[in-house]
This record gives C-alpha cells, sequence and structure tokens, in this order.
C-alpha cells in the first residue's frame, strides 16, 4: 500500500491560524466543488466497475496534478474505521464517504487544507479549508485544482444544467462555500433564531460542526450557500464572503460587546467557571468538553483571561476542539478505549494542554 | 404526495416487489388511467375491464424509465438522487421542476463551463455547418455570400489557434 499513511492525530493544520482574519467570530472556510465524470452514471447507479472505473481514472490524476501539496491517497475500503474517523474529525471526508461501503477513496493534501473525495455523492468532490474567514484564498486553490482536473477529464455537463450533479441541489457551479462560525454571545442574548430565519430567507444552510445532519454543539454553526444554479461562481463567493459572512460576524461581535458592557459579571462567571472545570475535571464527556470550550473560547476572544498564568489563545481552544474527538484521543493513547476511559483520557488532556498539569 | 409524473395530488399508490427491489408508484386521476391503471370510484365494470387486460396480477403501470441507467423519476424525486448525466435530458420537464423548487427558481446554468473536451467540439460542428453553406452558396453562384462565409471560417479557426496557443502556455 504505497503512497498510505495514517492521518495524523496531533497538530492542527499547517496554515498560520494566528493571523488568520476574523478568527475570533469564523473558526474556518471552506470551498466544495462538485464534478461527474462524462458518460458513466452517477455513485448511486454505478456499478462496482464503474466506481472502480472512476477511482482508477481519477486517483492517477490527483497524484499528479500541478499543487503546491503533495497529494497522499488513502483507499477508503482498505482503511480502518479508526482512520476514516481520524477523518471525518479533521473535516477531510464527510461522515457519509466514511460510512458508505463502495469502491472510493480520498486525496488528502500533506498540509491537509486541501481534499478530494472520490465516489461521495458525486465522482468527485474537491474541496479547500483555510483557517479564519479565507473564502476568496480557498475559492482560488479549488477553482485551480478544478481546472487542472477538468483538463484531463471530461465533465458530465449540459449547456442548460452547466455541471451535472447527483442531487438536485449540486447542478450548475456545483459549488458550496461555508464558514463553520462560532456564535456564543447570539446564543446567549437570543438572537440566534432571528439569524437562523434570517439564514432560510437568504437561502443559507446552518448546520452543526460536522456539516449535513448534525447539531450544533458549543455553539458552533456551519454556514453555506444552497443555490449553486443561476448565478455565477463570482456572485456567489462576492455576496458570501462579501456581505453574508460579514453581516454575520458583525452581529456576533455587537452582541459580545453587549454581553461585555452590560452584563459583565454573568459573562466572567461563565467563563470562569469553564476555565476552572476544564482545568481540573477529571472525567469530561465529549458534549460538555465543547459547552466549556465554547465559553472559554469567547473569554479569550474578550481577553479575559489575561490575569491568569495560562498562556490560552483561539489556537490552543481550536486545536482541543479537534483533540477531544473520539477517533484523536483513540490516536492520542494508541490503543483502543471504552467510552468512559475517553472520558478520564480527554480531561486529563484538556488539563495538561490548558493548564500544563 | 404529488403524482410521479407532474404536481397534482396522487390519488393511485402502488407499491411492487420485483425481484426483490421495493418500486413504488404514485399517479394523480389523469395520468393513472392515462397508465391504465383501475381507480376507486370508477364503475366496477370498468375496472373489471382493466383487470383483464392486466391478467398476471403485475400492476401494469409504465413509469418512463431513464435508457441510461434505467431511474424512474419517481425514483429521483423519492431520494433526491439523480441516476445519470441521461436523466437530465430523459425527465427534463419534470426534473427541472424539481431543480427549480432545490435552486431558489433557478432554471438554467450561468458561470464558468466545462473547461474540458466540449468547446472544440462545439467549434466543429459550428464550423461544418459554415462549410456546408459554403458549399450551398457556391453552388447557387452567390459569390459575395460565399466570401462572407470563408471570413467567418477563417475566423472561426484563428481563434481556435490563439486557444491552442493559450494553453500552450499556461
Ligand atoms: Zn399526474
Ligand atoms: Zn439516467
Amino acid at each position: 500500500m504505497s503512497g498510505q499513511r495514517e492521518p495524523r492525530g496531533e497538530e492542527h493544520r499547517d496554515d498560520d491560524a494566528s493571523s488568520a482574519p476574523d478568527l475570533d467570530v469564523v473558526l474556518s472556510s471552506r470551498v466544495r466543488i462538485a464534478r461527474n465524470l462524462h458518460g458513466l452514471p452517477f455513485v448511486n447507479k454505478a456499478s462496482e466497475d464503474q466506481c472502480e472505473h472512476v477511482v482508477k481514472t481519477t486517483r492517477h490524476l490527483l497524484m499528479h496534478i500541478p499543487s503546491n501539496d503533495r497529494m497522499i491517497w488513502v483507499d477508503l475500503e482498505q482503511s480502518s474505521s479508526h482512520e476514516r474517523q481520524l477523518l471525518v474529525e479533521r473535516h477531510l471526508i464527510s461522515r457519509q464517504h466514511a460510512d458508505n461501503n463502495i469502491r472510493r477513496g480520498v486525496a488528502v493534501a500533506e498540509n491537509e487544507q486541501s481534499s478530494v473525495m472520490i465516489n461521495e455523492e458525486d465522482h468527485v468532490r474537491m474541496q479547500v479549508l483555510r483557517s479564519g474567514l479565507q473564502l476568496s484564498d480557498a475559492n482560488e486553490a479549488c477553482r485551480s485544482m478544478d481546472e487542472s482536473l477538468g483538463n484531463h477529464l471530461e465533465y458530465a455537463y449540459r449547456e442548460r444544467w452547466g455541471h451535472l450533479s447527483a442531487c438536485p441541489t449540486n447542478v450548475g457551479t456545483g459549488i458550496r462555500l461555508s464558514a463553520m462560525l462560532h456564535l456564543p454571545a447570539l446564543r446567549l442574548t437570543n438572537d440566534i433564531d432571528r439569524v437562523r430565519q434570517a439564514a432560510k430567507d437568504l437561502h443559507l444552510a446552518v448546520r452543526g460542526f460536522y456539516g449535513e445532519g448534525s447539531e450544533s454543539t458549543g455553539n458552533f454553526y456551519q454556514v453555506s450557500n444552497q443555490v449553486t444554479l443561476g448565478r455565477s461562481e463570482e456572485a456567489i463567493l462576492d455576496e458570501f464572503e462579501g456581505t453574508i459572512i460579514p453581516t454575520l460576524v458583525r452581529y456576533e461581535r455587537a452582541a459580545r460587546q453587549v454581553l461585555f458592557d452590560k452584563h459583565r459579571r454573568e459573562l466572567e462567571d461563565r467563563v470562569f467557571r469553564a476555565f476552572g472545570m476544564l482545568g481540573t475535571a477529571r472525567m469530561l464527556k465529549l458534549e460538555e468538553a465543547k459547552k466549556l470550550l465554547s465559553s472559554l473560547r469567547l473569554g479569550v476572544c474578550l481577553d479575559m483571561l489575561r490575569e491568569t498564568d495560562a498562556n490560552i489563545t483561539m489556537n490552543t481552544i481550536d486545536n482541543l476542539m479537534l483533540l477531544v474527538q473520539p477517533g484523536h484521543l483513540r490516536q492520542h493513547v494508541n490503543c483502543t478505549i471504552s467510552p468512559e476511559q475517553a472520558r478520564g483520557v480527554r480531561a486529563d488532556l484538556v488539563r495538561q494542554i490548558l493548564i500544563g498539569d | 404526495m404529488k403524482c410521479d409524473m407532474c404536481d397534482k395530488p396522487a390519488v393511485v399508490h402502488e407499491v411492487t416487489i420485483v425481484h426483490g427491489v421495493k418500486r413504488e408508484v404514485h399517479l394523480c386521476v389523469d395520468h393513472a388511467s392515462e397508465a391504465g391503471v383501475a381507480m376507486p370510484g370508477i364503475s366496477s365494470s370498468t375496472n373489471k375491464l382493466i383487470s383483464k387486460f392486466s391478467a398476471g396480477g403485475k400492476p401494469t403501470v409504465m413509469a418512463p424509465r431513464c435508457p441510461q441507467c434505467g431511474t424512474s423519476f419517481a425514483q429521483i424525486r423519492q431520494h433526491s438522487l439523480i441516476g445519470c448525466p441521461d436523466c437530465y435530458d430523459t425527465f427534463e420537464e419534470p426534473l427541472g421542476r424539481l431543480i427549480e423548487r432545490a435552486q431558489a427558481g433557478a432554471t438554467h446554468h450561468v458561470g464558468r463551463e466545462n473547461a474540458s473536451v466540449d468547446r472544440p467540439s462545439e467549434r466543429m460542428q459550428r464550423e461544418r455547418r459554415l462549410m456546408d453553406s459554403l458549399a450551398n452558396a457556391l453552388s447557387n453562384e452567390q459569390y459575395e455570400r460565399a466570401a462572407e462565409i470563408r471570413d467567418q471560417i477563417n475566423q472561426l479557426s484563428d481563434e481556435s489557434q490563439d486557444e491552442s496557443l493559450e494553453s500552450e502556455t499556461t
């Protein structure tokens, strides 16, 4: 199995997250493009041979497209469920892609800033990830990947519909922009439902931490465009990155300011309780850890933890958000652990990273 | 539930299992009678007549299927998954309505075109059409018209050379 490798379990993505724009509200940006190959049924109707054909055709290309980042191929049919879990937790494949049971794989850039899922719902789903609000940058990288592949593959395309997709929700540009937002203050001021309604009116999808079908824990919301047809990539990007996300960022910051000015005591109580719990707990459930980390993150953004000795940054917390997930914990201890054991390992890891315990 | 063939409410619902595969059919009054399905409320003699034609016990509803992948529009709607590129042509009208609903009313693509192989073939088609009309013009001794067409052909091949130069340098 040459070219295969365990996904890394420890450090964060390689881009310089500390300087990422709007990191106080936007954890990460993602651009995803869906494509299908001409002359073949979509994945849901493809035979085993046809799936194999798609893998063979794309895999070789992906290993050789001009790119700054070396791509590593992971054959998901051969990989362990633990490996797949890690890839899901790092947002490099979808849950659906992990759980599917057909010939499929993913090419992951060594710096983990991009990945190309083969035989997910569509034959090809390429995505680029960035810290903070960097959609133009991600879009540029994704477009160039699309063009490189498009020079060698014939995509399924119709003049009227544009790029054809297996699901009607992706036809046209096949482009999906998303931003992972941290909106704790809008939640506390009870404005989050208004935001959800506004998002719906603007044809945006609002989902939880793992995208489709997942609930929001710790006030993390993935916002993405739903309309892929009838508007150019540029128009979609301009509106999303130029208007929609900045507006949400502004609302959240304003709500944080209100809390800070008018309810400082309550806010501090929340933040320092979270800090205390995370710094002393001996067992932590995943949900609990995420909620506490969310409160702590808000405190760090408002510079409330200055007076403590701990040197906690947003990156520390975002990194912890990754590390407390079950797959990452398993990777950390390097053996299978029960859910109860995982709670203990999680609490120990959090204390170690937050306060050097 | 709506009719598989149009947006009217479905009044006939059939579930059949063929070779272990469950298939659901939902049709409105019009499409059901068009498909020859016995309808509740229609006189029993008509029903008997219809059931005679559908002897063998198997339902006779024939929903159109994509010739390429065998998917019916009912399946597409049920799973929100299209079977293959040809489904888009086979079910252009009903699928168009489904897409319109999913895409906030959009009906046509705007944006990046297919990067790859399609463009040259489109150009070749245009060139072929121009060649045909050139031959036509010449045989009708319309020399002015022929000169115009020849200019257009030259322009077309100039464009294609420019493009291939561009793609070599990038
Ligand atoms: Zn009907
Ligand atoms: Zn089809």
